[in-house]
């Protein structure tokens, strides 16, 4: 065997550039798959860890004022290992950098050090100290969106008094991994902050002094968590706290899983298809090769080998090749999940990262790739090796051409000889031309899929902030407002149109089904922000009674049209309503529910009251309307819708945007693997043809163009057929990336399709020229010698 | 000139007097290394055909013979010496100049006849007619060979000796000046064999193509004007018929 072991690697040697091809589409089938899963893996055990160490809360609840006699009974309740109490308002705080208003989330910890739920991960300087009343930590994310440092004064306006609070320490929380203020579909730091202060401190700023209003548990894992929840309702309810809800419904924690949740479809479906095309690639591609090895094997034969021994030989081939592949895919795998693992880790700002490669998905990637080499050239083997040794050495007897539609159409007097020649290839034998078809629109088809992303998220922005939205900002409030205030925001400078807007926390119930949510109080005839449906980019009129919800919040409770949702009202009314679903609606992000806002006021009792206000503002008179904003303490923030978008883009397309550019590189490499190997195997079984063309007096040119006819009139129809597997697998990833937070519009632009074939035409080109310079150096002389 | 180069026999052919030499090579030598080993495949060769002529190249295996074809074809290089297209310098000339010089002016048959198989025979020969300068008509070529009836076969349709006639009539649609054939019976039965000569006796006699067929089968120079003999690559021995033999008179 040592003699075949030296074919083997010659054999290997020489045909070193298929070796690497099929290698590199096994190796990006790996690494792709290798990848994500690491990606995920490792972003979930971080995430894991960083709530572990920690100590983040496994419920929450809040209330208006709670005597800190209650927590006792809150702590006696059985189930519940720890309770911490704390103090949490809203202030709107003033930074000298940003003329627009912020709004700040204070939360209260203890002045001699952690708590013992909902630690925080410090970053720079120190504890507060113990008494201290003015000073406070801010959250990281909001210290770099306004380039915040140790020391520097806050002035904040707390129960509608101005104090200044100095920066002494900056940290992370994981209760705070997306601070997202009410009513805001995206974190956005710059707006949004979060702050922690003395205990002490907080309850004299808010005359909360021997009392809280927001407590974290820790629960027994065994305990019926659903029941504890019922358990502190009840003791809460006399203090205005009848919503505490389970970890899974908080709000940073659920946005950070919805996340984690889409790169899972995202790590899954798109290495899967991956895989697959690259499982298939390989397949065919050795298939091929080795019906080319005939006469080699029919000589072993003769020689006496078994045919076992045979098989093995070309085992061991496509092994090296497999291992080569591996070993690329291991590399590139482990080196892309780390660099793709650590910009989620700095995206999210994790403080504990947990690397860890997915040895599993290396080891099933891998293994689903040699098997399909190994199915590739089974059969292909198998038909060999039973033919006689004698057989198996002459070539295969010429192919039998027949006449076809190219005959008896009127096109055959357009095509000259060696067009005609490509075109009875192609029909001889449909099956290998299908194969190669296949092959490179599944390539075009991964590109199409991975571009279309931006389309999407694009798609999605403009959709979203700029078509359904009129209004060039929201303003929010302090508390509730009522009529009176809306006309004095009207008469501010530079307001040109004002529409109101109410949120009101509910649950939304539907026998066991239930979503907690809000419900979203507009006129009927509101223009600003009008109830949109971003499939159909028409908006949906709104009756004056029932609710019109998001497809996305319909499906969830399983409801329809006319069906009835039982509504609880989370703020400190608790009322309990059922209100009918008027309509439904197809939106992207979110879990929408609209109201008429007098109804909704109604069924509330007050009348005129309303939360926000969206507003059209003369872009001349801005900086006089920012200034009078600023004045007003009951204004808590004011969102432009620019800010939004902005935010909307950061958070979701850089997060996406490691993923989809690796995504088309490796589809990049995938075309080329596949046509390169394309026009190799045709070279290889056609070598004689090109030959005896080159002895009558063809140029390297027209015997060029004998061999890449073929394959380019392949590469056209997979091109074309390439854009329809794209749109295709761009709706198979549409549906599977649903997730409650957004679902992605399927929507492809023109120029993804024009970009993604342009990308495969150059990999052909390339590839092209690499096997040209073979024909080039075609061995003429060979030809008059030797049949076949 | 021609005095020169037809040296040793004494009788010179009565065609050489009054042709030119279509194709003429002086003082051939092919070297090939491999490795260490040097072989000489030819040695110091001359060579001629002129207008007209039908020459029988013959040679055991070895001899070099297809080296001497493949070199007067254009397809490989002399280590030294010249060949002459007319009065056209061919050998040391660039690859392109090659290709042109092979696509107008030569014909080639091989052994193997080298069809492309997914052209019919007609298509076979359209082939080569597309790409010349003054082709006749590629039904005329068949005809000359007797296969026009089979003109829409297939290769893989057509027999040994019907598939090479179709590469005599490709080889020949062009109407090059000179028809280079390596062994063009070599893969076929004797009765076939017959067969195809007649088809190349036949294009030399009608289209007077000046004709070099290469082959280790004695017998079949009886059909020339003037055989050649190569021996370990050097000419051994020129003799010329005063009677061509038709090819169905042949034995072997």
């Amino acid at each position: 065997m040592r003699a075949l072991n030296l074919k083997l690697l010659r054999d290997l040697w020489h045909v070193k550039g298929q070796v690497i091809a099929v290698a590199l589409v096994i190796a990006s089938g790996i690494a792709t798959l290798s990848m994500a899963l690491t990606t995920l893996e490792s972003l979930q055990k971080t995430s894991e860890q960083y709530y572990a160490d920690y100590q983040f809360a496994d419920a929450f609840v809040s209330a208006v004022r709670v005597p800190n006699t209650v927590k006792q009974r809150l702590e006696a309740i059985e189930g519940i290992s720890l309770v911490e109490t704390r103090i949490k308002k809203y202030a709107s705080l003033d930074m000298p950098d940003f003329n627009e208003p912020v709004m700040g989330m204070l939360t209260s910890i203890p002045d001699h050090g952690q708590p013992r739920l909902n630690q925080l991960a410090m970053r720079e300087g120190r504890w507060i100290a113990p008494g201290a009343s003015d000073e406070v930590i801010v959250n990281e994310p909001f210290a770099e969106a306004h380039n915040l440092k140790l020391g520097d004064e806050l002035p904040a306006v707390m129960n509608g008094k101005k104090r200044y609070f100095t920066i002494v320490g900056i940290a992370l929380s994981p209760e705070y991994i997306y601070a997202m203020s009410p009513g805001s579909l995206m974190p956005d730091n710059k707006r949004y902050g979060v702050l922690w202060a003395g205990q002490s401190s907080l309850e004299a700023a808010f005359d909360l002094k021997g009392a809280f209003n927001d407590a974290t548990f820790k629960f027994d894992a065994k305990a019926d968590h659903q029941a504890l929840l019922k358990q502190i309702d009840m003791v809460l309810e006399p203090y205005g706290g009848r919503n505490s809800y389970l970890r899974d419904d908080q709000l940073s924690y659920w946005f950070v899983n919805n996340e984690i949740e889409q790169l899972k479809t995202t790590s899954t479906i798109f290495p899967a298809i991956f895989l697959l095309v690259s499982a298939f690639l390989t397949n065919m591609v050795l298939s091929r090769m080795i019906t080319n090895e005939r006469e080699q094997i029919g000589l072993l034969k003769a020689f006496g080998y078994s045919n076992l021994q045979v098989g093995m030989h070309y085992f061991r081939m496509v092994l090296v090749m497999c291992l080569v592949g591996a070993v690329i895919g291991l590399i590139a795998g482990a080196y892309l999940g780390q660099a793709n693992t650590e910009v989620y880790a700095e995206f999210f700002r994790f403080p504990v990262l947990v690397y860890d490669f997915s040895i599993s998905s290396f080891v099933i990637s891998t293994g689903i790739s040699v098997l399909a080499a190994l199915s590739g050239i089974i059969g292909s083997i198998a038909k060999v090796v039973k033919l006689p040794p004698a057989v198996a050495m002459v070539p295969p007897s010429p192919d039998v051409y027949h006449r076809s539609f190219i005959d008896t159409s009127r096109i055959k007097h357009w095509l000259d000889q060696p067009t005609r020649i490509a075109i009875r290839q192609i029909i001889r034998k449909p099956l290998r031309a299908s194969f190669t078809v296949i092959g490179i629109s599944f390539a075009v088809g991964l590109m199409v899929l991975g571009i279309q992303m931006f389309d999407a998220i694009k798609f999605l922005g403009v959709s979203f902030f700029n078509d359904a939205q009129r209004q060039d900002m929201t303003m929010a409030f302090y508390q509730n407002q009522k009529q009176q205030a809306f006309h004095q925001v009207k008469r501010l400078p530079g307001v040109l149109e004002a529409e109101p807007i109410r949120y009101v926390s509910v649950e939304f119930i539907n026998g066991i089904k239930s979503h907690r949510g809000a419900i979203t109080g507009i006129r009927s005839d509101a223009t600003l922000q009008p109830i949109y449906d971003n499939y159909s980019q028409k908006v949906i009129s709104l009756p004056e009674e029932g609710m019109v919800i998001g497809s996305l919040l319909a499906e969830k409770l399983n409801v329809a049209v006319g069906d009835r949702v039982y509504v609880e009202f989370l703020d400190k009314t608790g009322l309990r309503r059922d209100f009918a679903v008027a309509g439904i609606f197809d939106t992207f992000m979110g879990l929408p529910a609209y109201m008429n806002l007098e109804s909704l006021n109604r069924e509330l009792g007050e009348v005129g009251q309303y939360f926000m206000l969206n507003l059209v503002v003369d872009p001349n008179a801005s900086q006089a309307f920012y200034t009078a904003v600023k004045e007003s303490p009951a204004i808590t923030a004011l969102v432009t819708k620019k800010a939004s978008l902005d935010a909307f883009n950061e958070t979701v397309a850089e997060s996406m945007l490691v993923f989809i550019f690796i995504f088309i590189v490796l589809s990049s490499i995938l075309v080329f693997g596949v046509s390169y190997n394309m026009i190799r195997i045709s070279l290889s079984e056609r070598g004689r043809e090109l030959a005896t063309l080159r002895v009558l007096g063809f140029t390297k040119g027209e015997t060029s163009y004998i061999l890449l006819c073929e394959i380019g009139l392949l590469t056209l129809i997979g091109l074309a057929l390439g854009c329809f597997v794209g749109w295709g697998l761009t709706h198979l990833l549409g549906y599977a990336l649903e997730t409650e937070l957004f679902r992605i519009p399927i929507i492809i632009y023109p120029h993804t399709y024009s970009y993604s074939v342009i990308v495969a035409i150059v990999a052909s080109v390339m590839s092209a020229l690499f096997v040209a310079k073979r024909i080039h150096n075609l061995d003429l002389i060979e030809v008059l010698k030797t049949k076949e | 000139m021609s005095e020169i180069i037809t040296t040793n026999e004494e009788s010179t052919v009565s065609a050489s007097a009054e042709s030119k030499p279509v194709l003429h090579a002086h003082n051939l030598t092919k070297v090939y290394k491999t490795g260490e080993v040097e072989v000489k495949a030819l040695d110091g060769v001359d060579f001629e055909v002129y207008e007209h002529e039908m020459v029988v190249l013959l040679g055991q295996s070895g001899s070099g013979k297809s080296t001497l074809l493949n070199i007067l074809g254009g397809l490989d290089d002399a280590t030294s010496g010249e060949v002459y297209f007319k009065d056209r310098l061919i050998s040391s000339q660039s690859k392109g100049l090659l290709t042109n010089f092979r696509r107008e002016h030569v014909g080639f048959v091989f052994q193997f006849y080298n069809l492309i198989p997914s052209l019919t025979a007609l298509e076979n020969v359209a082939l080569v007619t597309e790409i010349a300068k003054n082709p006749i008509k590629p039904e005329e070529a068949l005809d000359l060979v007797g296969l026009l009836p089979r003109k829409d076969h297939f290769p893989a349709q057509l027999s040994g000796g019907e598939q090479q006639r179709v590469a005599i009539a490709r080889a020949i649609a062009k109407q090059p000046e000179i028809l280079l054939c390596d062994e063009p019976t070599g893969a076929l039965d004797h009765q076939t064999g017959i067969l195809v000569l007649e088809a190349i006796e036949q294009v030399n006699r009608e289209l007077g193509t000046a004709t070099v067929v290469i082959t280790h089968n004695t017998s079949v120079g009886g059909i020339a004007d003037r055989v050649v003999t190569l021996r370990d690559g050097k000419v051994s021995d020129i003799h010329s018929n005063s009677n061509r033999l038709s090819p169905s008179e042949l034995k072997w």
